[in-house]
């Protein structure tokens, strides 16, 4: 009988597995066989024509791109020290409350989020731009970074904190040389977990980079993503755009895919 | 003790100036405590400690788990001024400096009482950073030679450059845990402190990188005060001068380690000594 439950229980957990494996196999596998025949160098290259004419989608990658470089340049630095401040130096209620909020900004829908930056930077600025669409996705970025950073830092044992303190070393000289360090590697996993997450996104996009048929050069005009394109196209009632958004999500997915496989390469341990 | 201080003080202090005579007698002590207690949030862990350290030896103490004498090591580099919620009460000077005064250099303190852990902890750095660290931050050498020269003497001195001259370069953490604990020795060699505080470290060795640390600390006697925690009461009787029994957070006997080991003045040092409890 107990070998029966053992048999019954392994087979379950693996036909589980087995599911969730073939749901994700089946979405890949169903994106790369509608979006591979669009795909070319053209199509990476070119911006977006008029229907009939083809185009391409090179201004939203390359606008999906900035837009990852700002919300990092903004949400890395600020999430990071969020983290180190609560593992190293937050104690008591007020860092209570700050992990409370931070938890509640990871929990934030990110529609709200682009109504929010829309509401205080677009609408003072009087049009859509990179910069609210990067500040966008660094508001989801923050508390992501935050709270791997934090769970990250407090992996480092006690031990080599007294060793570099015992030598004379200043806390935040123990921190800056000895903790984040010994992290690294899981704070950058963490990071490029919390790109891959804000590369899908395109709600928070809608209302601040807007989006844009042309290349553009200017962090203070509205910039093409990889998403809000595949939106546009998708609900386009032309077939050829339909094929486009797919070729486009293809390269969404071999964009964060290759992001993540770079990461673990440039993090893997070296101690 | 007490025989010492009269002739001390002759050899220091001038017949009429009576009062140049009392802190030439302290400083026969390179460390004093003096009524010491010391709590965890309300809990008192040490109880009316006082002891003097004379320079140059090696200092044991022993004692059951949970007895105080890590605590006690710890306050004399304020290492527990990290843990939250302690307290000290008392006075500890080292060269008549009290420690816990108002105003403190604690990283200057740290500097000149260093100290080795129960569980050696290496940075995840190289060999050779790991030893430089201390000299680094605390900018104790002002060229590139000087400080390859002073982690060459550290190394040296903690027996560990055969092993590692090669390889200087190459991970802390590829090294064994004996030669890790003697890179960690090593490390705290490296600032040149004046007395070295030493947690329990060889409880995680095998006997024969025990050994090694063993006859490390004899030979370090030389040139600095070292005190150790030990369980191993064996150790304790081969490396120390001096042992300084602990019990419930109670100093209970300091004398000779031969006398303690031979005929304490205590009858619950001796129970602890031969094992009759602990």
């Amino acid at each position: 009988m107990r070998r029966l439950t053992n048999l019954a229980m392994t087979t379950f957990t693996a036909l589980c597995t087995l599911f969730a494996i073939l749901v994700l196999v089946i979405i890949l596998g169903y994106i790369a066989w509608k979006g591979i025949g669009s795909v070319s160098l053209r199509f990476l290259l070119d911006s977006p024509r008029p229907v009939g004419e083809g185009g391409g989608i090179g201004n939203a990658i390359l606008g999906s791109l900035v837009l990852l470089l700002l919300s990092s340049v903004f949400g890395m630095p600020i999430g990071i020290s969020v983290g180190v401040y609560l593992s190293e130096f937050g104690k008591g209620t007020f860092a209570s409350l700050v992990r409370f909020f931070v938890d509640t900004l990871t929990g934030i829908p990110s529609i709200v989020t682009g109504v929010f930056v829309y509401a205080i930077i677009v609408v003072p600025l009087k049009h859509f731009s990179a910069f609210a669409g990067g500040v966008a996705l660094s508001l989801i970025m923050i508390p992501i970074v935050a709270r791997t950073t934090e769970e990250m830092i407090k992996l480092v044992p006690q031990s080599l904190r007294e060793g570099a303190l015992a030598l004379g070393a200043p806390q935040w000289r123990v921190t800056l040389g000895i903790v984040i360090p010994a992290a690294a590697s899981g704070i950058a996993t963490g990071a490029m977990l919390a790109v891959a997450r804000v590369s899908g996104e395109t709600a928070p996009l809608l209302f601040t980079a807007f989006g844009s048929r042309f290349f553009n050069y200017h962090l203070d005009q509205p910039i093409a993503s990889l998403t809000v394109q595949i939106y546009n196209y998708a609900i386009s009632p032309y077939n050829e755009w339909h094929a486009q958004a797919w070729a486009a999500t293809l390269v969404l997915m071999t964009l964060i895919l290759g992001i993540n496989v770079v990461v673990r390469f440039l993090t893997r341990k070296k101690f | 003790m007490s025989t010492e201080m009269p002739m001390i003080a002759s050899r220091f202090s001038v017949p009429e100036k009576q009062t140049e005579a009392a802190p030439s007698v302290k400083a026969t002590a390179k460390v004093t405590v003096r009524n010491l207690n010391f709590y965890y949030g309300r809990a008192q862990a040490l109880h009316d400690i006082t002891l003097d350290i004379p320079e140059r030896i090696v200092m044991a103490f022993i004692g059951p788990s949970g007895c105080g004498k890590s605590t006690f090591l710890r306050t004399l580099n304020r290492m527990n001024d990290v843990i939250p919620g302690t307290r000290v009460e008392g006075e500890v000077t080292i060269d008549g400096r009290d420690i816990y005064a108002f105003g403190t250099d604690i990283v200057d303190l740290r500097r000149r009482v260093g100290m080795v852990f129960q569980k050696s902890n290496p940075f995840p750095k190289t060999i050779f950073d790991n030893v430089a660290y201390g000299l680094r931050i605390n900018r104790l050498t002002s060229s590139k030679d000087e400080l390859e020269g002073r982690v060459e003497e550290a190394l040296r001195d903690a027996a560990l450059w055969s092993e590692v001259k090669d390889r200087l370069q190459s991970s802390a953490l590829s090294l064994s845990g004996g030669q890790q604990q003697r890179l960690c020795i090593a490390r705290a060699l490296a600032i040149r402190p004046e007395v070295i505080l030493m947690d329990e470290p060889a409880s995680a060795l095998d006997p024969i990188a025990t050994s090694k640390i063993e006859e490390l600390v004899v030979d370090l006697k030389k040139q600095y005060t070292i005190i150790i925690v030990t369980h191993n009461m064996q150790q304790a009787a081969r490396i120390s001068d001096t042992t300084a029994f602990f019990l419930l957070g109670k100093l209970i006997e300091v004398n000779s380690t031969e006398k303690m080991f031979t005929a304490p003045d205590e009858k619950t040092t001796e129970d602890y000594i031969t094992g009759r409890f602990g």
